[in-house]
């Protein structure tokens, strides 16, 4: 009898549910049991209301609560760093600072310290051989204020047992003029060109190319302005102009009022794809060149140039790496071609110039840590019969090198590099080994492209 | 050149009037902004899941959208130390220095973890604010939205009411998504996890995993192969559920010393586009935990 009951409830509730009364009969018992189960489900009904209604306050609260407790604890937190950082001393402000040591060990047959065909206004050659230090850097920088950002670099060189402390950069640049201008003044590697406004310790090389070394001896470092502007557009373009006051290559000294070289440049460059990148520019640089020596003798101690130099460097790199995750495998191809005309007077002769010079090179790491690499590089000169029998007088071959490379980065930090180098500058060729190390201390430098 | 000309114009042309151009250093970052900002924001992303976000280049692309940028939005504590500071510095855009409302560093909103204790680089290429892959923990992306939708209002003020409005939206469905996971979550407590770098520390420490060992013997260092014979050595005991990388990790090691302990390498997604299935921050957690669950026997 209850089994049925329950049965006829059961009928009457799904009838009810499906909006057919009918299947509830009309008779009284029947009609009092739909009145129950009516009440029954209300009550359920409210109290799973109330219930769920429960559950979303204390769930709301729980939430809040969590949020609330992790907001304290934050809270907590940055009060006990703003303590810590408050009570510490005058160091706080202490700009960034990296040391990076570098030290290379050499075998070299035939040393050069001019290229044949060039006025070289500063060191070139491949250097001595046996172990020398390198340029040791310390390198400073920190924002000076809300408007100025400040880097200075101190390169230690040891030279024949006397150790020389260079000013190798000391510029500070402008950090709130409308966006993508930038100005810097000071001492600073030009933008000209793409390996130049590189440390020579990021170099991919031990030495720099030989176009770098004939018209810069190694990098050009220009004392003066720097404008550069970055277009707000997709693509990326960079402008860039420069004065250079600057007593060193390319002008060797300027008078009093007006900068002795100035320079213009234009960098391009975007992605294809996610694992291709790359960067081309286009660099002119114009110097009013005084007195400019052969060689490292003193003013006046032997022939120099007066007159018009005109260089235009045009540079492209390409990299690749796989889903541009350079990780494990990654390859770099770069080049640069310059070119540089002079008219002027050299030794009381007025001479008229055309030298030129171009390298290429490929960079390949092949597994993590470890990379591989080969540059080619040459420069041409046309200078004229007027040097026959001197030290610019023309040669048939152009001076050139092929380098091979490989290194070994154990971290971001090290890197151990193996260089032979298949030296054709002078007439006579030369095979050369090296071996380098390149160390950084300190802050954690950039990954530039 | 006509090419260039091209599209400079084009690029200046489809600049839009209103929207906010954010930068994102990472993925995540990027999809948190979609989430708060949805039309009002344009997001341009750095890295891809396939890229170590320790080891990017400043490379032009990143330079140009960097200039261009109302907010840059990355992980900080020092993760992108190598390469943020030269795209801020290189692009001129004073709207993004640091210290400027549209610089956005999430790691700084919420309390970090393996602080280290001792700064020095032999013990690799530590952060000095401790651990910087903050986002595994759903908690955090909460900490971090939250923060976030002011800084968009306070860029972007005239659409601060929509900013709320899809704060308070994302954030239900968010905690509604984070009880589901806390549920399945449960099952997983102490599973035993080999990574290959500290990149899951705070998925670890969310869900409970045991993280026995990493494969790097210090982060940032490929591990040797007297370090992973020893490891091998150590964790033949334990018998770990997974070795797991993420997707831009050499796969050699792990490889190496999963088949030597006889258990699966697990690429977990790491961050949004890691897996074919992870769209967006909900999936990214959902496709963790399903693959998690899945190495269960």
């Amino acid at each position: 009898m209850k089994q049925l009951r329950y049965t006829i409830t059961y009928l009457c509730g799904v009838g009810l549910l499906y909006g057919n009364a009918a299947l509830c009969a009309t008779t009284d018992p029947i009609a009092d049991l739909r009145r129950e189960v009516l009440d029954l489900r209300r009550g359920y009904d409210a109290r799973i209301e109330l219930l769920e209604a429960r559950i979303a306050v204390a769930e709301r609260a729980a939430n809040r609560a969590r949020s609330s407790a992790a907001e304290a604890v934050e809270i907590a937190e940055d009060a006990v760093i703003g303590a810590t950082t408050g009570s510490a001393s005058a160091n706080a402000f202490n700009p960034g600072m990296g040391v990076v040591l570098v030290a290379r060990a050499a075998d070299i047959g035939h040393r050069w310290d001019a290229i044949p065909g060039f006025i070289s206004g500063g060191e070139s050659g491949p250097g001595k051989s046996g172990f020398t230090l390198g340029e040791s850097e310390v390198n400073l920088k920190a924002s000076i204020d809300d408007l100025f950002f400040g880097n200075v670099t101190f390169a230690f060189e040891d030279e024949d047992g006397e150790t020389e402390i260079a000013l190798e950069e000391a510029w500070l640049e402008t950090t709130a003029l409308p966006p993508g201008l930038t100005i810097r003044a000071g001492r600073q590697f030009s933008g000209i060109g793409n390996l130049n406004s590189f440390h020579r310790h990021a170099d991919d090389f031990i030495d720099r190319p030989l176009p770098y070394q004939a018209f810069f001896a190694g990098q050009y470092i220009a004392d003066g302005v720097q404008a550069r502007w970055v277009a707000p557009t997709n693509l990326f373009l960079e402008l860039g102009a420069e004065l250079d006051w600057g007593s060193g290559l390319p002008a060797s000294g300027s008078d009093d009022t007006s900068p002795g070289a100035w320079s213009l440049f234009a960098h391009t460059g975007g992605d294809v794809g996610a694992s291709h990148a790359w960067q081309a520019g286009v660099s002119y640089l114009s110097a009013d060149v005084r007195d400019r020596g052969v060689g490292e003798d003193g003013p006046g101690e032997a022939p120099e140039f007066t007159g018009d130099s005109d260089l235009v460097v045009v540079d492209f790199v390409w990299k690749w790496a796989p889903l541009g995750n350079p990780t494990r495998t990654n390859f770099k191809l770069q080049g640069e071609y310059f070119r540089r005309v002079e008219e002027g007077t050299f030794d009381g002769m007025q001479i008229d110039t055309d030298q030129s010079g171009w390298y290429l090179q490929g960079i390949w790491q092949f597994i993590q840590g470890w990379r591989v690499g080969y540059r080619h590089d040459r420069v041409t000169t046309d200078n004229g019969s007027i040097f026959l029998g001197t030290l610019l007088e023309d040669v048939d071959e152009s001076p050139r090198r092929d380098s091979l490379m490989l290194d070994w980065s154990h971290s971001d930090f090290s890197r151990l590099r193996l260089q032979y180098v298949y030296d054709q500058v002078l007439t006579e060729s030369d095979s050369q080994w090296l071996l380098q190390y390149i160390m950084s201390l300190g802050a954690h430098g950039g990954h530039r492209f | 050149m006509r090419a260039l000309v091209a599209a400079l114009v084009l690029s200046f042309l489809s600049a839009p009037v209103d929207a906010l151009e954010v930068f994102a250093c990472e993925p995540e970052w990027g999809a948190l902004v979609s989430e708060l900002a949805g039309e009002q924001a344009r997001v341009t992303v750095a890295l891809t899941a396939f890229q170590d976000p320790h080891r990017l280049q400043a490379r032009p692309s990143l330079i140009a959208s960097t200039r261009r940028a109302d907010l840059v939005i990355c992980t900080g504590a020092e993760l992108e130390v190598g390469w943020l500071p030269l795209l801020l510095r290189r692009s001129g855009n004073p709207n993004v220095r640091p210290g400027a409302a549209g610089y956005f560093l999430a790691a700084d909103y919420v309390r970090k973890l393996e602080v280290p204790t001792r700064l020095d680089r032999s013990q690799g290429d530590i952060h000095p604010q401790g651990n910087p892959h903050v986002h595994l923990n759903p908690h955090n992306i909460t900490r971090i939205a939250r923060k976030l939708a002011q800084r968009l209002a306070e860029l972007d003020p005239m659409n601060a009411d929509v900013y709320e409005q899809r704060l308070d939206d994302f954030v239900e469905r968010w905690h509604a998504a984070i009880v589901v996971w806390e549920n399945r979550a449960r099952r997983l407590e102490g599973l035993i996890i080999v990574p290959h770098h500290r990149s899951f520390t705070y998925l670890a420490d969310w869900l409970g995993l045991d993280v026995i060992a990493t494969v790097e013997a210090k982060p940032g260092i490929p591990p040797s192969g007297a370090h992973l014979s020893r490891l091998l050595e150590k964790l033949n005991v334990v018998a770990p559920a997974a070795v797991v990388r993420t997707p831009y990790a050499n796969e050699k090691p792990t490889t190496w010393l999963a088949e030597r302990l006889d258990t699966p390498v697990l690429v977990l997604p790491y961050t949004i586009g890691g897996h074919e299935d992870v769209t967006d921050l909900f999936t990214l957690f959902d496709t963790t935990l399903t693959l998690l669950e899945n190495l269960q026997p």
